[in-house]
């Protein structure tokens, strides 16, 4: 229970981090911490005490594989969703990089072309 | 053939930006794009009105990935490829002077590509990653000037669209760890055998802040209005006109109705943000002074109309009402697809205003019927529309809902849906008054003529605007808007359909 606290702690601390910062890649931070507190999340749904890597050896039953191994589903999820995290990552640094050249600057309260 | 609605656009969004290696300028990518769009508006209208699945792989439902083709999907199926059709013919002529060409087409097919797959797919992770990928071309999309104003739009957007997306994702982990299934019907049937349900409701809760982030629902709005006006004009036009339906309140709504099975409380809170949204877009839109972000603003409060009329049909549900609760449905389906077309007409004739005039800024502009009589007209008939005169369409969707509101009791929501049908009536009664009447100002630089290209697109949403009316009629909306309502209604239908059970 308690490393379900942690995931989310985490992701509160990104969300503060969106919400709060002032700088452009301390926000894009803040997406990354957010993203990974949701993996974590994720690998932890399928997690259990002493479990074994989900794959299936010769002579093991249906019975004792699903006994013995973590869910692996959670674990497809996850990898789907960091090559997506990096994506939009990568986007977002881009757009930075452009952004600085349009105003050299970093800070929010500074790039304020569009009204309302 | 339902893999072909995504096959075929993600395929061309990857093949286009390479041709561009040895052809940067070239009507080819704008050609290939209206015979893609052609053909899938053409197969869609031919599935319309079926119901089937597809297993991918061959694999049955609960276990493989499936796509759900039943009487909402197709409508939504419909709307999709008739407005990126239109869009595409526009584009022919308006893009043929930018440059990047094929990475502008392939994105926008790709942004196709995951709005089909949003539409059709029957399984809760699988959504998540056509809305991704229809988001993430969508961001690059807005951002295609490269201008200051388009990339501070861009970001802006990006941060609030990766900002929902993890909700979502952290809603769909929750959903996992206490369903255990990631299968939308396979959900419903084991939500319905559930006792407690707390996990389900906090899941909601999150899918209502992240789809609510996408739709841009009222606290949330705030991207919207910069990323729709920055956006090349027929970009503008998709994502107004489909995009934030399409991965905003479709995907809510079939999660909330098909798969959650309506978690209390969810249904009353979507009619009350549906109620804010509508009134406060359309009180920010009534003070804007620059054509596409009015445009822009009217659509939050547009899209607040659609969100009424689907969370007012869930609260009727669970009144045990469930003729109403229809009629609220089809309320909200047929505004959803009447501001398709007239919010799409009014972009891509804001788009063909900026060529002409140079501004977008209402007091600048004067004169259009003058000056393009056919495009004038379109326009016209748009804005009437979208402010409800009778004999357009967008008067019948709001008459529809509210009847519903009325029959359901729900007084309070009929008069704040009349007072801001009010309001959305002075601002594009202002829109008239600036644009199309007056002399034609005296400017230097004026071309003159809008080219054939730039008002055939207009002139054909203006006739399905006057045309969709029709739907209100009950022999039409028995067979167009019903079944999209029961769809959303009859959960057990839907997993009749997919589970075979």
């Amino acid at each position: 229970m308690f490393t379900y606290l942690l995931a989310f702690i985490l992701f509160a601390v990104g969300l503060y981090s969106v919400i709060n910062k002032r700088n452009l890649i301390k926000i894009i931070m803040g997406i990354i911490i957010m993203e990974h507190a949701v993996n974590a999340f994720l690998i932890l749904i399928g997690y259990r005490l002493s479990g074994e890597a989900p794959i299936i050896e010769e002579g093991a039953t249906v019975t004792e594989f699903v006994a013995a191994a973590v869910d692996p589903l959670p674990q497809a999820l996850v990898i789907t969703s960091i090559v997506i995290g990096l994506g939009v990552v990568a986007l977002m640094v881009s757009l930075a990089v452009r952004i600085y050249q349009h105003y050299e600057t970093f800070d929010i309260t500074e790039i304020r072309k569009l009204r309302g | 053939m339902l893999p072909l609605f995504v096959a075929i656009p993600l395929g061309l969004g990857f093949l286009l930006p390479l041709l561009e290696e040895f052809r940067e300028r070239s009507k080819l990518y704008a050609g290939a794009m209206i015979l893609e769009t052609g053909f899938l508006l053409a197969l869609s209208l031919v599935k319309f009105g079926d119901k089937g699945i597809y297993r991918m792989g061959g694999w049955p439902p609960p276990i493989g990935i499936n796509y759900v083709l039943d009487g909402l999907s197709s409508l939504i199926v419909v709307v999709i490829s008739a407005i990126a059709f239109v869009t595409a013919i526009f584009s022919l002529t308006y893009m043929s002077e930018y440059r990047n060409l094929g990475k502008f087409y392939g994105l926008f097919s790709l942004m196709l590509a995951g709005m089909y797959g949003v539409a059709l797919t029957g399984d809760v992770f699988n959504m998540y990653v056509y809305l991704e990928v229809a988001a993430i071309s969508s961001y690059a999309l807005v951002g295609f000037n490269r201008g200051p104003e388009e990339i501070e739009a861009s970001f802006k957007y990006l941060v609030m669209g990766a900002v929902g997306s993890v909700f979502i994702l952290l809603g769909i982990a929750m959903l996992y760890g206490s369903v255990g299934s990631l299968n939308i019907a396979e959900i419903s049937v084991r939500v319905s055998e559930m006792a407690d349900k707390s996990f389900i409701l906090l899941s909601t809760a999150l899918f209502i802040v992240g789809f609510g982030l996408k739709a841009a629902f009222v606290p949330f709005h705030s991207w919207l209005p910069d990323a729709h006006s920055s956006a090349p004009t027929p970009i503008s036009a998709m994502l107004s006109g489909v995009l934030i339906k399409v991965l905003g309140i479709y995907a809510l709504s079939r999660l909330l109705f098909n798969g959650l099975n309506l978690p209390e409380l969810a249904p009353q809170v979507l009619t009350w943000v549906g109620a804010g949204s509508m009134f406060i877009g359309g009180m920010i839109a009534l003070g804007q002074k620059d054509l596409k972000r009015l445009l822009a603003y009217s659509s939050v409060s547009q899209m607040g109309y659609i969100t009424l009329g689907l969370g007012m049909g869930g609260v009727l549900i669970s009144q045990g009402k469930p003729a109403i609760a229809t009629l609220a449905l089809i309320g909200g389906i047929f505004h959803l697809v009447n501001h398709a077309t007239y919010k799409s007409l009014l972009f891509l004739f804001s788009g063909g205003v900026e060529k002409l005039y140079g501004t977008r800024d209402l007091s600048e502009i004067s004169g259009i019927t003058g000056l393009s009589p056919v495009s004038g007209a379109a326009g016209t008939v748009g804005t009437l529309s979208i402010s409800g005169i009778p004999p357009f369409n967008g008067f019948w969707s709001k008459l529809v809902i509210v009847i519903a509101a009325i029959w359901g009791e729900m007084y309070p929501l009929a008069g704040i849906v009349l007072f801001t049908s009010a309001i959305t009536l002075a601002y594009y009664l202002k829109v008239q008054k600036e644009l199309f009447l007056g002399e034609v100002a005296e400017r230097a630089g004026l071309p003159g003529k809008i080219s054939p290209g730039l008002y055939l697109p207009l002139v054909i949403l203006a006739i399905c605007c006057i045309g969709l009316g029709l739907l209100y009629l009950p022999e039409f909306r028995g067979v167009v808007l019903k079944p999209a309502a029961l769809a959303l209604q009859e959960g057990s239908e839907y997993t009749k359909l997919v589970l075979g059970l």
